[in-house]
Parts: C-alpha cells; sequence; structure tokens
C-alpha cells in the first residue's frame, strides 16, 4: 500500500469513529430523553432488573468468593513478610470496596448480561419487532431500550456490593479458617480501615458510572447491529469488547479525578 | 368505520450501494380497495411498502396521502400520527416474542387507548375471532405455527380499525387451506371495513382472486390498472403471470 492510500484509509477510519462516537452521543441522549419521560413502564422495567441482576447474582457472588479467597491467601503471605498479617482484614476490604468490587462486577455483567441485552435488541431489529412497534406509534427506544438501561444502572451497585460483601466473606475464609488468622483482627481492621464517604460511597459511585456505561454501549451496538444473524453475534462481542475497555479506562480516570 | 386512504407515489427513486432498487416509479394505490403490488423478486415491491410505512425514505419523489400531504417531508410526530391510522403485517409476523400472543395485540390499545382491561380484552378476543384464532392468549409466538403467527400479525394490524392495511407477503409460507383463509379474511375486512389495502405478493392466485387492483412493478417501471382488465389486454402483465402460474390460471380460469 503506498502511504497515500495508508493516509487515506487511516483518515476514513478517523472519519468514521467521529462519526459513530457523534452518533453515540445523540443516541444516549434520546435514550436518557426516553427513559425520563412517561409513561412509566414499571413492569417492563421489573422484568430487565430480573435479567440484568437476579440472572447474574449467582455469577457475582461466586466471583466474589473466589476472588476474596486469592486476596486473602495473597494479602496474608505477603503481609507477613513485614509483620503485618493482622492487617489483612483491611487490605482485602479495601480493596474490594474501592477497586475490585465495582470493576470486576461491571466486566462480568457486561460479558453475561450485556452481551444478551445488545443480542437481544439486534435480534429483535432482524425479526422486525423494532419496525412492528414503531408501526404501532410505539417508540423502541422507549419500550425497548430505556427500561434494559434503567435496570442495569440499578443493579450494577447493588451487584457490586454483593461481589464485595462475598469477596470479605472470601478473605475471611481463607486467612482466618485456612490460615489460622485471628478473626477479631480481620473484622476490626476492616472496620477502622474502611471509611464511608470516601471508600462505600466512591465504590458505589464507581459501580453507577460503570453501569450506565455498559448499559449505554449495549443498547447502543444493539439498535446499530447489521440487521443479521452476524450483525447479531457482532453486537454481543463488540458490547464484551467496548464495555470491558470502557470501564477499565474510566476507572482511571474517576480515580484520579476523585482523588479517593 | 374506517377513512381509507389513497396512497399516490410520485418518482419515486431508491439505490442501495450500486444497486438501483426503484428509478422513478410512480404509480397510484386507490382509497378502499385492495391493490396488489407483484413483480419479480428484488422489484422493490417491500421497499416501496416500507417507504409508505414510513420506516424508509426514498432518495427522490413523493409518497403523497389523499393528494395532500408528502410522506417523505413528514416530521416524526406526523408520521407517528399517520401511523395510528396504518396497520401492517410483516412478512415474519414481528410479534415481541417475550411477551404473550395476546399482550402483543392488546399492545397498541393499551398504548393509545383510554380502554380499561375488560375492555381490551373484549376487543383482542373479537379481533382473534375475526382472525379464527381461539386458545392462544397466554402462548407465546414461538409456540405458534406459521399460519397462526401471520393471523396474530394480522390481528394485531386490524385491533385499531386502520384506515390503512399494509401486508407484506402474507401468503409466503402457508399451506393452500390457511392461504385461502386469510385471503377471505382480508377481503372480509376490506368489505366491511373500507380501509384501503396495499398487498405485496407473489402467490399470483391469491392475487388473481382478491385483487380488483394491481401494480406490477417491472424493470422499466411500473404497470397499474384494473386486475381483470390487465390481465387481459396488457401482455407484460399476461406473460408475467404466464411464467409465474398455471397455465390455466394464466389463461384466466377462475
Amino acid at each position: 500500500m503506498n502511504p497515500a492510500a495508508a493516509l487515506r484509509a487511516l483518515g476514513a477510519r478517523s472519519i468514521a469513529l467521529v462519526r459513530d462516537l457523534g452518533r453515540f452521543a445523540l443516541f444516549s441522549v434520546r435514550l436518557v430523553a426516553a427513559g425520563v419521560q412517561p409513561p412509566w413502564r414499571a413492569r417492563r422495567l421489573i422484568r430487565e432488573i430480573y435479567d440484568s441482576g437476579v440472572l447474574s447474582l449467582v455469577i457475582v457472588c461466586i466471583s466474589g468468593v473466589a476472588v476474596g479467597a486469592v486476596l486473602g491467601l495473597q494479602g496474608h503471605n505477603t503481609l507477613v513478610r513485614f509483620g503485618a498479617a493482622g492487617q489483612l482484614g483491611a487490605v482485602v476490604g479495601l480493596s474490594l470496596i474501592r477497586e475490585l468490587g465495582p470493576v470486576l462486577t461491571s466486566l462480568l455483567v457486561a460479558g453475561r448480561a450485556g452481551s444478551a441485552m445488545a443480542a437481544e435488541i439486534a435480534s429483535m431489529k432482524v425479526t422486525e419487532q423494532l419496525d412492528g412497534l414503531r408501526m404501532m406509534s410505539v417508540d423502541p427506544l422507549d419500550f425497548v431500550g430505556a427500561p434494559k438501561a434503567l435496570a442495569m444502572v440499578l443493579s450494577m451497585p447493588l451487584l457490586a456490593t454483593l461481589f464485595t460483601l462475598f469477596g470479605i466473606f472470601g478473605g475471611y475464609l481463607v486467612g482466618v479458617v485456612v490460615l489460622g488468622g485471628d478473626p477479631g483482627s480481620y473484622i476490626s481492621t476492616l472496620q477502622d480501615a474502611v471509611r464511608f464517604t470516601e471508600d462505600v460511597v466512591g465504590g458505589l459511585l464507581k459501580a453507577g458510572v460503570f453501569g450506565v456505561l455498559v448499559a449505554l454501549i449495549a443498547t447502543y451496538r444493539g439498535f446499530t447491529a447489521h440487521p443479521s444473524s452476524a450483525g447479531v453475534s457482532a453486537a454481543a462481542t463488540s458490547t464484551v469488547v467496548i464495555a470491558s475497555v470502557a470501564t477499565l479506562v474510566s476507572d482511571y480516570f474517576i480515580t484520579a479525578l476523585w482523588g479517593y | 368505520m374506517a377513512k381509507p386512504i389513497e396512497i399516490e407515489a410520485q418518482g419515486l427513486c431508491y439505490t442501495r450501494g450500486s444497486r438501483v432498487i426503484m428509478n422513478q416509479l410512480s404509480c397510484v394505490f386507490p382509497r378502499g380497495r385492495i391493490s396488489v403490488l407483484a413483480g419479480p423478486s428484488g422489484s422493490g415491491k417491500t421497499t416501496l411498502l416500507r417507504m409508505i410505512a414510513c420506516l424508509i425514505r426514498p432518495d427522490q419523489g413523493a409518497l403523497r396521502i389523499d393528494g395532500e400531504a408528502d410522506l417523505t417531508e413528514l416530521g416524526l410526530g406526523a408520521v407517528r400520527a399517520f401511523r395510528r391510522r396504518v396497520g401492517m403485517l410483516f412478512q415474519g409476523g414481528a410479534l415481541l416474542d417475550s411477551m404473550s400472543v395476546f399482550d402483543n395485540v392488546a399492545l397498541p390499545l393499551r398504548e393509545h387507548s383510554e380502554l380499561g382491561e375488560a375492555e381490551i380484552r373484549d376487543e383482542v378476543h373479537r379481533v382473534f375471532e375475526a382472525v379464527g384464532l381461539d386458545s392462544v392468549d397466554a402462548l407465546l409466538p414461538g409456540q405458534l405455527s406459521g399460519g397462526m403467527v401471520k393471523r396474530a400479525g394480522l390481528a394485531r394490524a386490524l385491533i385499531e380499525k386502520p384506515d390503512l392495511l399494509l401486508c407484506d407477503e402474507p401468503f409466503s409460507g402457508l399451506d393452500p387451506p390457511t392461504v385461502r383463509r386469510i385471503e377471505e379474511l382480508l377481503m372480509q375486512v376490506n368489505q366491511s371495513g373500507g380501509a384501503t389495502m396495499l398487498i405485496t405478493s407473489h402467490h399470483t392466485e391469491s392475487t388473481r382472486r382478491m385483487a380488483d387492483h394491481l401494480v406490477l412493478l417491472l424493470d422499466d417501471g411500473a404497470v397499474s390498472g384494473d386486475t381483470k382488465a390487465l390481465l387481459q389486454n396488457d401482455a407484460r402483465v399476461a406473460e408475467f403471470f404466464a411464467e409465474s402460474t398455471s397455465p390455466a390460471l394464466a389463461k384466466g380460469a377462475p
């Protein structure tokens, strides 16, 4: 490829990226507008919370215990070197509450509920269900997109909280029950180290932001999917990839900007 | 009673990539009549139907309703108001697969009317009876046969008593008795309600039986007019039907 053609291809890709970002921004505004205006679709919202939240409970809880157990093991082995094995509760708790709980929950939920959400919307597009709604003068963004997105935003902080609690329990199992640490130290150092506003509220804020990101990316990918079976699969895959990267990148910025 | 709509296509052009789907297409779908839109595969039948439904916009040209408003120029609010007057039966039914058949058909009433649940139930069952559906309330669309999906889709299209009914290939993939049943149903709806009907179809026997107006899309434009007259007097129409149907029917046998 000659340099001019390469430059042209790069330019075309850059323009396509900017155009896609612009479409994403407009889509987000329309989705939020649809979500905050009546009619309120409580029944659909509850069903979507079940799909996004309740059906993610098992993987979130199991993953939480596993991550907490690993943290307990690694933390114990490291802290013993510095003679600070008693601080295990603080290490496990702060790691999970401030960072790992929201981030790993977001990655898990993007992989399970986000991809399912994008695939469902894309498949509704392929089978003309979205056009069917339009023909009934029902806005698909309002009827399908808004309840799904809102359910994701509401579920994420709750799932992150559960992940964190199960993680702390996993750390306790390994640090105290398996490795014989002191249970009182584990709980008291955790209690002393965690600050509600800085750590707990900050972690919930992160989870909320990740929920918004995953919800917007999943619904956007679903609604803009190519109407074919390959398009459905691409919508699901790209949701997982983009939402995961967006979670990790935004995590850095939230941490840096809010300084917590 | 419906207030039937007349649709006039004026110089429609539509291109996708390098493929020209429509080039200066003009035709009329008369008020209150059953018009069948026929033509070879890829001639733009479904595209035209989707343009009339405002689901896609032509690159050029106008679609006039009752000789006045141009559908291609309407804003979102006006499009939604127009769609309230239109029922559409999609080729695959387009029923929401996460909702029961009853909820699918009740949806337009729940969204747009002030009716209570009891009245909605009565209205839905009235339409179910009209399309010949029974005991399907709690079933999901995935549990229905192809013919039942079409009838449920038709029930949803008819529930708000539309002035214009658009049907995309309503007979495709159906067995002959079901085809006859849907044919009779559409003719009955047209006779009792007077709604303008626009049906895309490859099914030449049905076209001959029910269409009182025919629009045949060909490479060099559209041929339209009274079905019987076109079959007898227009060589291109006769040739198209001769190629797509049995010899007896092509000669005008009932």
